[in-house]
């Protein structure tokens, strides 16, 4: 048997960064065609609006800094980031708050520290956390779930189009619903509304939402199938929230601290977990420091989920670790084979 | 000392050595103050009295301090001068003085003050030492009605509202609402915008001052090429 000398990166097959996002974005379509079904168009008209935006952006400032436009546009991470903020922001919001997100994603986050790979903070997530304290009326504001209740229906084709370019829809007077989490953090600790308020009350956890999540779980099993991306960090996480969540609901007060299942299936959890904390470029990267750094992820969510002053926290929670990873790098590096491990305690001088 | 060079005073605090693009110093009332037009300029003319007056102040006394003690002399100094300007502020722009608060005494603190007090002044007679204070508060001051601006236009989708608090009734109408039912881009006025606009400022004036130099570049090279001086290497065209 010859025996090859090269280095690393020992890869197993061949692949380039556009096979490996367009993985991403395939793995997405569960999520996408749940959010469809239980909120209307919304959601589809955010995606082509924000991959439009995100086009159009990350070419201009290709051409500013004289790098090849095709090249560079051929790797789809531009149409991942804005597929990514497209999902996380309600299906309801007007057409301006998309664009606004997506570009600040691309040029900002993503061009001005230097483009792929170079970004030390997730770009949609950026996007996302610049429209939540920006606009958090717009950015809150969610449509009820098909189905909540005997007469809601998702919006058809034309009201969704007329909600995210006019703002209203013609006929229809109230068509905000508050998410299972909102609810939940609105009547903590009043059982008597939680036991009978139907948002919370889906087959597993929210109405809704718990589908919503299990489309991405389907999505992110795939990625990990496909070796897109590793399990570490998404189980880290979901563990970090289980445990949590698991504690304070049992042992605790099950009023004021939402169910193991709730927090698993609710909001952002599941998408969070496996395509925006997975990000190879902003999160840690060995197999010990993705464990690290998934759990922060998880333990952050779970902390202001519950005592903090948002209803979801997937991304402040994503940004916050997104700092902390080159830290976890720093003292998870491994050992490499004859030498001693590299940094232990307070860093040292030499 | 009579080769002072005032050109170049005037030129270093505008903006070769801006004390906020260049320095970066007094980046606490920068950032926390500039989140409308009124608010930078009032606290912009505010350092402007205390740097020029502190300046003036130390290198009158320049002499007849000792190293030892300079330091405490300078603060005392700024601090006296500070306390004028909260002072007449309090009693001629009342409310602003409320919106700005902390931030007036603040200049005490502020490490413009401190630093041409110790790095010019004391080492310059008065004129320079004057339009030094002068000039560094004008080039500071400029900054902060910049990033006032934009950060009020961005947030707000209008300019130069409440001017009347400063320029008292006459400035009643400046208030320009540029586009009407804005949604009001919150960023730009929360702290976040001030960092964001500081630092696209920083890279504007460094994209400027590029071209400039490639400019100058330019035109050292026509001087060259026009020499008579005979080529014998490199390609003849």
């Amino acid at each position: 048997m010859a025996l090859l000398n090269v280095t690393s990166p020992h890869l197993h097959k061949p692949g380039n960064t556009g096979a490996f996002m367009r993985q991403v974005i395939y793995a997405t379509v569960p999520g996408i065609a749940v959010l469809t079904h239980f909120f209307g168009w919304g959601t589809l008209i955010n995606t082509v609006l924000a991959v439009l935006t995100a086009l159009a952006c990350e070419a201009a400032i290709l051409k500013i800094r004289q790098k090849p436009i095709a090249f560079y546009l051929n790797d789809y991470s531009a149409v991942v980031t804005a597929l990514l903020l497209a999902l996380a922001i309600p299906p309801s919001s007007p057409w301006w708050l998309t664009v606004v997100g997506t570009s600040f994603a691309i040029v900002v986050a993503k061009h001005l520290y230097g483009g792929l790979g170079m970004n030390p903070f997730n770009p949609a997530m950026i996007g996302y956390v610049l429209l939540l304290i920006s606009f958090p009326k717009e950015m809150t504001t969610w449509l009820p779930a098909s189905g909540v209740t005997a007469s809601t229906e998702a919006l058809n084709l034309l009201q969704s189009l007329q909600l995210v370019f006019t703002g209203q829809i013609s006929g229809v007077d109230a068509f905000s619903g508050a998410t299972p989490l909102d609810t939940f953090r609105t009547y903590a600790g009043q059982p008597e509304v939680l036991d009978t308020n139907a948002v919370l009350h889906g087959l597993m956890a929210g109405y809704g939402w718990e589908w919503v999540n299990v489309a991405f779980l389907l999505g992110g099993i795939y990625l990990i199938w496909r070796r897109i991306i590793t399990w570490h960090i998404p189980v880290a996480m979901l563990a970090a929230i289980f445990f949590l969540s698991g504690f304070f609901n049992t042992a605790v007060d099950a009023d004021n601290y939402g169910s193991i299942l709730f927090h698993l299936l609710s909001g952002g959890t599941m998408l969070g977990a496996f395509f925006i904390a997975t990000d190879p470029v902003t999160a840690a990267t060995s197999a010990k420091g993705k464990l690290v750094y998934g759990a922060g992820i998880g333990i952050l969510v779970y902390v202001i989920r519950s005592w903090g002053g948002y209803p979801d926290a997937v991304a402040f929670s994503v940004l916050l670790m997104n700092l902390a990873a080159p830290t976890i790098d720093y003292y998870t590096q491994p050992r490499t084979y004859g030498h001693s491990k590299p940094n232990k305690g307070l860093a040292k001088r030499s | 000392m009579s080769d002072i060079d005032y050109g170049k005073i005037t030129r270093d605090g505008l903006w070769k050595n801006n004390p906020a693009l260049v320095q970066v110093l007094g980046m606490c009332p920068l950032l926390a103050v500039s989140g409308s037009v009124v608010n930078a300029m009032a606290l912009g003319a505010a350092t402007i009295g205390v740097l020029a007056l502190s300046n003036i102040a130390v290198s009158l006394i320049r002499n007849s301090t000792t190293d030892a003690v300079r330091l405490p002399i300078f603060v005392m100094i700024i601090a006296a001068f500070t306390t004028c300007i909260e002072f007449l502020m309090n009693a001629f722009t009342h409310e602003l003085y409320l919106i700005l608060g902390i931030f007036i005494p603040l200049i005490t603190t502020n490490c413009i003050v401190l630093g041409r007090a110790e790095s010019f002044a004391s080492k310059h007679s008065l004129p320079a030492a004057a339009l030094d204070g002068f000039m560094m508060g004008a080039g500071f001051t400029a900054v902060l009605v910049a990033l006032g601006a934009i950060r009020e236009l961005i947030g707000t989708g209008g300019i130069f509202a409440n001017m009347h608090l400063l320029f008292g009734d006459i400035a009643l109408n400046w208030h320009l609402q540029l586009i009407p039912e804005y949604k009001g881009f919150l960023v730009a006025i929360l702290p976040p915008g001030a960092f964001l606009v500081l630092g696209l400022l920083m890279a504007l004036k460094n994209i400027i001052d590029a071209q400039q130099a490639a400019k100058a570049a330019a035109r050292k090279q026509k001087v060259a090429a026009g020499s008579r001086r005979v080529r014998t290497t490199g390609a003849i065209s």
